[in-house]
């Protein structure tokens, strides 16, 4: 079976029929010249399918906020044809068992390319290896590792991990956070925790560990990536490593890229997340640094709960928000059309980078003749207003009920079969 | 106004007319019978998940000299030590028609969130909550510093309040700062620079980290309690040596000037922060805090609930 992609811009660039057999992507024939199953994407705007580097999926354990399946349907409403499942789920996906598991579930999903993130350590406990090499020979064949939630804070573990992994060319991605200087902490420390009388979360307790652990990476020679940068001064270490030659690539998320600490004021815990929100000035620093390549990925941290664990005072509140389903209008809305990003730059960051750190050989590639049909086809010009009740989701947790996004996405093929067709499910 | 969450809520009229309301009921309670009827048949619900009897008995006394139905609601643990959770409990007391919830909460924002998440329809008063505020006692002491360096009413204007201790983890000193600032006092903040909150320095007020150096120019101080348990987590190094530094005794409160008088949110924790001397002295004010807390409570239930002055 033959499907056209019927007068698509791939990167906003010239229209093209997108011609796709066997999974693959054959031919970009004239617009109209195309023949097979006809999908109408007239002046809409192609992309490489999103790659997520940092999800969580919340099964096996947290059903109730998440499965597989419901993330991944939220994945594919958002554009992403790849996802990777963080590790801290009931049990820890810490053993070959666990993240084979998910990546089965993954599979009879079928939406997305769902790729299980191994646990650095034991049970997240930041004591003992968990066993990397068995997760990375598994049919899950993981090569991402990451305790994220929890720091990996033991100086010797890091390094060791650091090493280990590099012999089945697998990456740390580490959550920076100095456990000791973040003790109850419930927002970005400012004036405005202190005038709201909750505890901080410093700037320099995510700093710091970016500092040790970047100077760790040059030490051993090894591949590091961070987790959701939130703040100026992690822009500069990351700068400064690069510099350096460090091999560190970074990641930040879409809310740090368009939400300030102000948020919190109202108490409301949808505000509530880690690392937290920041400053306008972090804001800028952080589209600055994305711009710039210095932030090499937008990745999601997309993060559901059940309404119980929002829907009560801050302290007693879940940390965490929903990100697969806005997260390009996000990036469209703070990148793409304040200019800081070009489309390609965008697939770029949203799609080939985060594949190559993550290892996946199926994912990323550009919208070329023989390149796996992996797409994202989005509407520059529609805007959408976020209804929590309508997302895939199956939590509400959303910091943008309300809030009008620009660029819808229309369809998604993930592997030659369309996901999704017209904004729904196909 | 429906509800009292921060001291920032209140203007400088709202504050002067609460403190002038409450100097009229404080009247009251100088009658050999202590009640007025003007809230009878409302209900006023005291929700308490912290332990604080003092200042529960104090909204308690308050509601009955007013005539409300008063319940006492401990709800013992939040849902943050997975208790019930604040939701189902506001639920609770709106099904039993809670004209006015006062809450103590250890997290900061609980009262917030009760106001705002549309659990409840009733007034919500802030009795404390967590680090973050006790407008309540903003008054009382507001109310004090009045009836003492004041002599035709109104605000605060011309008076220098020291404010001295844990102001990092203190609601009474935020909401202190705001409403003495509203009412035209200078407030400056005495502490160790490890037991001041962050960003401290774009407060409406002073910071000094010199207790002697502040003493002989302010009207009024406030010793706030000092937990000795703080020194665990590095605030300082030890009791001795805070108390040393920064606890009030005799010879430190004679760089007061003659008029200035001493003020202490209670409990008070005698050797600590503020010497038995010291505590027990004429310039002392503990004892007319707790009697005015009771009146200042009484004007803000009424004005929340509709009372209106020509009843008194």
């Amino acid at each position: 079976m033959t499907l056209v992609l019927r007068g698509v811009r791939p990167y906003g660039e010239d229209a093209v029929d997108i011609v796709i057999a066997d999974g693959v992507i054959v031919e970009l024939a004239s617009p109209g010249t195309a023949e097979g199953e006809i999908v109408d994407a007239d002046g809409l705007v192609a992309l490489p399918g999103f790659v997520d580097l940092h999800a969580h999926l919340r099964e096996p354990g947290r059903e109730d906020a998440e499965t597989v399946l419901t993330g991944s349907r939220a994945a594919a409403l958002g554009g992403f044809t790849c996802v990777h499942a963080m590790a801290n789920t009931s049990p820890v996906a810490d053993t070959a068992g666990v993240v084979e598991q998910v990546w089965r579930l993954g599979q009879e999903a079928g939406l997305v390319d769902v790729r299980p993130v191994g646990a650095v350590t034991v049970g997240l406990e930041g004591e003992r290896m968990a066993e990397l090499g068995a997760m990375a020979q598994s049919a899950a064949a993981v090569r991402v590792f990451s305790d994220d939630g929890r720091c990996v804070h033991d100086a010797v573990l890091m390094r060791r991990a650091l090493e280990y992994v590099k012999s089945f060319d697998g990456v740390v991605a580490q959550h920076a956070q100095e456990p000791r200087l973040t003790e109850g902490a419930q927002m970005n420390e400012s004036e405005l925790s202190g005038r709201l009388g909750l505890v901080g979360w410093p700037a320099v307790a995510e700093e710091a560990i970016i500092a040790r652990d970047v100077l760790l990476a040059q030490h051993v020679d090894s591949r590091l990536h961070v987790c959701h940068l939130s703040t100026a001064g992690s822009v500069e270490v990351v700068r400064w490593a690069k510099a350096r030659g460090v091999q560190v690539t970074a990641e930040v998320t879409p809310h740090h890229l368009v939400l300030t600490e102000d948020l919190v004021a109202s108490y409301d815990p949808v505000y509530k997340v880690n690392p937290p929100l920041r400053t306008a000035e972090d804001v800028r620093a952080l589209r600055e640094a994305l711009a710039d390549g210095t932030i090499d990925i937008i990745a999601t941290d997309h993060a559901p709960h059940p309404h119980e664990d929002k829907d009560c005072e801050w302290a007693a509140a879940a940390m965490g928000m929903l990100g697969l389903e806005t997260a390009f209008g996000v990036a469209m809305e703070t990148m793409v059309l304040p200019g800081l990003l070009s489309w390609r730059q965008l697939a770029q960051r949203m799609s080939v980078t985060p594949a190559r750190i993550g290892g996946v050989r199926t994912q990323g590639h550009d919208l070329v003749p023989g390149a796996v049909a992996n797409i994202a086809v989005v509407d520059p010009e529609a805007t959408f207003v976020i209804d929590p009740t309508r997302l895939a989701s199956k939590s509400r947790n959303t910091p943008y009920a309300g809030r009008e996004l620009p660029g819808r996405v229309v369809h998604t093929i993930y592997a030659g079969v369309p996901t999704v067709l017209d904004g729904a499910l196909a | 106004m429906r509800h009292l969450l921060s001291a920032a809520d209140l203007t400088r009229d709202d504050a002067v007319l609460i403190l002038d309301t409450a100097a009229e009921l404080a009247a009251v309670t100088d009658r050999s019978v202590k009640k007025l009827p003007t809230l009878r048949g409302r209900t006023v619900v005291n929700l308490f998940f912290e332990d604080s009897t003092r200042t529960r008995i104090s909204f308690e006394l308050a509601a009955k000299r007013l005539s409300a139905d008063v319940i006492n609601f401990a709800a013992k643990g939040s849902s943050v030590s997975k208790g019930e959770s604040l939701k189902d409990t506001a639920l609770t007391l709106e099904a039993m028609g809670a004209d006015a919830v006062v809450i103590r909460h250890g997290a900061s924002g609980a009262p917030h969130r009760l106001a705002t998440s549309g659990w409840i329809q009733g007034s919500v008063i802030n009795a404390g909550d967590g680090t973050h505020e006790h407008p309540t006692q903003a008054l009382l002491d507001a109310f004090t510093l009045r009836d003492h360096l004041k002599e035709a009413g109104g605000d605060l204007a011309g008076l220098r309040v020291a404010i001295v201790g844990d102001i990092l983890h203190s609601r009474v000193a935020r909401s202190n700062v705001l409403l003495l600032r509203t009412l035209g006092a200078e407030v400056v903040l005495v502490a160790p620079p490890t037991l001041m909150p962050f960003g401290v320095e774009s407060w409406p007020c002073e910071v000094s980290y010199d207790i002697d150096d502040v003493l002989p120019g302010v009207d009024a101080v406030m010793m706030l309690r000092v937990q000795a348990e703080r020194m665990k987590a590095a605030y300082f190094p030890s009791a001795l040596e805070y108390s040393r530094m920064f606890g009030l005794d005799v010879a430190r409160m004679s760089r007061l000037p003659e008029h200035a008088i001493v003020l202490h949110p209670g409990p008070m924790n005698r050797g600590m922060e503020i010497s038995a001397d010291v505590a027990d002295s004429p310039r002392a004010v503990m004892v007319e805090q707790v009697a005015n807390g009771v009146s200042v409570r009484m004007a803000v239930m009424y004005l929340l609930l509709g009372g209106r002055q020509e009843e008194i």
